[in-house]
């Protein structure tokens, strides 16, 4: 007699799962609702305030300058950064090209490093006078101030943020163009040269239409990473949200509000409004990246 | 197409150069300022040292006597291995118990058919849908009243198995044919044995991608440990060097590095090892559709 039948397998195999989903995601996910209506001092001292939390929200300038930088950030990465990383899958893409796992090794590194310890990293490059940016920058353009300063100016704290994601990013994103772009037939590319087509017109007519789905699937990822940005702005700033809060995000104002000060309620209100719009933006994205079909 | 000209060629391979020695020039200026004192990375050079290359930043790191060596008026030092220890605890257990439940599970979904499949299969997919924060207070209070709190219990539990894991093995077991474990079974193998003697030695170069992803991720991740951990006793290696850049950052900026240098370490060999599963996993859910 065996332990397991083939018919009782499948859901002992899936039991973990089924118990883990239950406790550590319904379950919080349900209480978490009940928990944004309350105001509560650290775990146990619960107030009702019903819509309380996110009335204060709607009234709190902190709350929509964090929502505006996580919006620049957002669009930075996936206006700069991803065709950024197409670029260089591009360029990896050619044919005659020699040492291409070398290269995709060079740019895929950062990636690595993690973010925290990117931030760590990049809070030094950054450092006015010796920091490696002002350095370099000052090598390549004469008369670049040495002591320009990129975390203590609330008007460079976001390009400074913007250039690190992409630093660590643009290479792991190019891995999935590269993948993507090796998918696409060499006889397409052909037939289209033979028709005449130069080099922008077979990218729009032939490369475009075949990476079109790992395109959107990268752009949604990159939107879905960029929203919950925190590790990055809050160990690249010194564990604050930067001059004038101009490196605040809504993660980090979810962890300064909700867990610093202790009140968990607040931070599940702060939480379901995240997920709001992240729930808006990946329709448009979908329904956008249905329309563009071609054909 | 077939013919490219050399000069296009040759601007090709110049403008790989470029963006490749913008990315590699921070990880190359990190490990070598490791390598020198705070004074000679505050001259800004890059390759050049005045005072010489020392190991004195990774010295402090590991002390010799932990206890006594504490002295934040002049060189602080601290206990490093501690930390090193504690990461890879975590990640190590996490990565094990991921790796198991999730392709146990994957295997059930991919390879039977049973009641209630359609459900779960929806139910892994909607997961992804949920974004982390909004489980974040949710959770912190369940942890708080299972008594985990500033306890690495409280890690581990949360993340025991997850429907990334189980939907990346779900696509890797629908590879193995039908036919092998059909036979296996006739031969009187266990449902167990199915998965683990047939299934999952097919399914290898998923294990160890998904191993790589599973690692790094817990390695590098932040948040969660920072709510959870209160003592030092328990910091992992993001949180330990976070405390470390607030208390030390502004005058030992060459401790801060040669502790970045060494947490990046462990995650650098072990890609470099894995390099080829790992793109591989990384891109199957993507571009197989």
């Amino acid at each position: 007699m065996r332990i397991l039948s083939r018919r009782s397998a499948p859901y002992v195999f899936l039991l973990p799962f089924a118990a883990s989903f239950l406790a550590f995601t319904l379950y919080p996910l349900i209480q978490s609702l009940w928990l944004s209506l309350h105001i509560t001092v650290g775990p146990r001292a619960k107030l009702f305030t019903g819509a309380g939390n996110y009335a204060f929200m709607l009234s709190d300038p902190e709350f929509y300058k964090a929502l505006r930088n996580t919006a620049v950030f957002t669009l930075g990465a996936l206006c700069i950064q991803l065709p950024i990383a197409l670029g260089l899958a591009l360029l990896l893409n050619h044919t005659w090209l020699k040492g291409r796992s070398a290269w995709r090794f060079a740019f895929f590194s950062p990636y690595l490093v993690g973010q925290v310890f990117t931030a760590v990293l990049f809070g030094v490059v950054f450092a006015p006078k010796y920091g490696l940016l002002n350095q370099g920058l000052a090598a390549l353009i004469p008369g670049f101030p040495i002591d320009t300063k990129w975390l203590e100016d609330p008007a460079r704290v976001m390009p400074a943020l913007i250039m690190t994601a992409l630093w660590m990013h643009a290479g792991f994103n190019m891995v999935y163009f590269l993948a993507a772009l090796q998918s696409v037939e060499r006889e397409l590319y052909e037939a289209a040269a033979i028709d005449g087509a130069n080099a922008w017109q077979r990218f729009c007519a032939v490369t475009l239409p075949g990476i079109r789905p790992v395109l959107a699937f990268v752009a949604m990822l990159t939107t879905v990473g960029s929203f919950q940005v925190y590790e990055l702005p809050y160990n690249l700033l010194n564990n604050s949200p930067g001059p004038q809060g101009a490196g605040l995000t809504i993660v980090m104002y979810l962890y300064l509000r909700g867990f610093d000060s202790g009140d968990l309620g607040f931070a599940a209100a702060v939480g379901w409004v995240i997920a709001a719009v992240l729930l808006v933006m990946s329709m448009i994205q979908l329904r956008q990246g249905r329309e563009r079909v071609p054909r | 197409m077939r013919t490219a000209h050399p000069l296009s060629r040759l601007l090709v391979y110049a403008g790989l150069a470029c963006a490749a020695a913008i990315t590699i020039a921070p990880l190359l200026w990190l490990a070598l300022n490791a390598f020198k004192t705070t004074e000679d990375i505050s001259s800004g050079t890059f390759f050049t040292t005045e005072k010489g290359w020392t190991t004195e930043n990774f010295a402090r790191l590991f002390p010799s006597d932990p206890h006594a060596a504490i002295d934040i008026t002049k060189k602080p030092s601290v206990n490093f291995t501690r930390f090193m220890v504690n990461s890879l605890f975590i990640s190590g257990s996490i990565t094990l118990l991921q790796l198991f439940f999730s392709s146990l599970g994957g295997f059930a979904l991919a390879k039977y058919r049973f009641k209630g499949q359609g459900v779960l299969t929806v139910i892994m997919l909607a997961t992804f849908m949920i974004p982390g924060p909004v489980l974040l207070a949710p959770q912190y209070e369940l942890i708080y009243n299972l008594g985990l709190m500033d306890h690495r219990g409280g890690l581990i539990v949360t993340s025991m198995v997850g429907a990334f894991g189980i939907f990346l093995f779900r696509q890797a077991m629908r590879t193995v044919p039908d036919e092998l474990i059909e036979a296996a079974r006739i031969d009187g193998c266990s449902e167990f044995g199915l998965y683990w003697n047939i299934a999952l030695p097919v399914v290898r170069p998923m294990v160890g991608a998904f191993c790589l992803i599973t690692f790094m991720g817990t390695w590098n991740s932040f948040l969660w440990p920072q709510i959870i951990l209160q003592s030092q006793d328990l910091f992992t290696l993001p949180i330990a060097v976070n405390q470390m850049r607030g208390m030390y950052g502004r005058n030992d900026t060459g401790l801060i590095l040669a502790a970045t240098l060494l947490s990046v370490l462990p995650v650098a060999v072990l890609f470099t090892l894995l390099q080829r599963e790992f793109i591989s996993g990384l891109t199957s859910g993507a571009v197989k559709g």
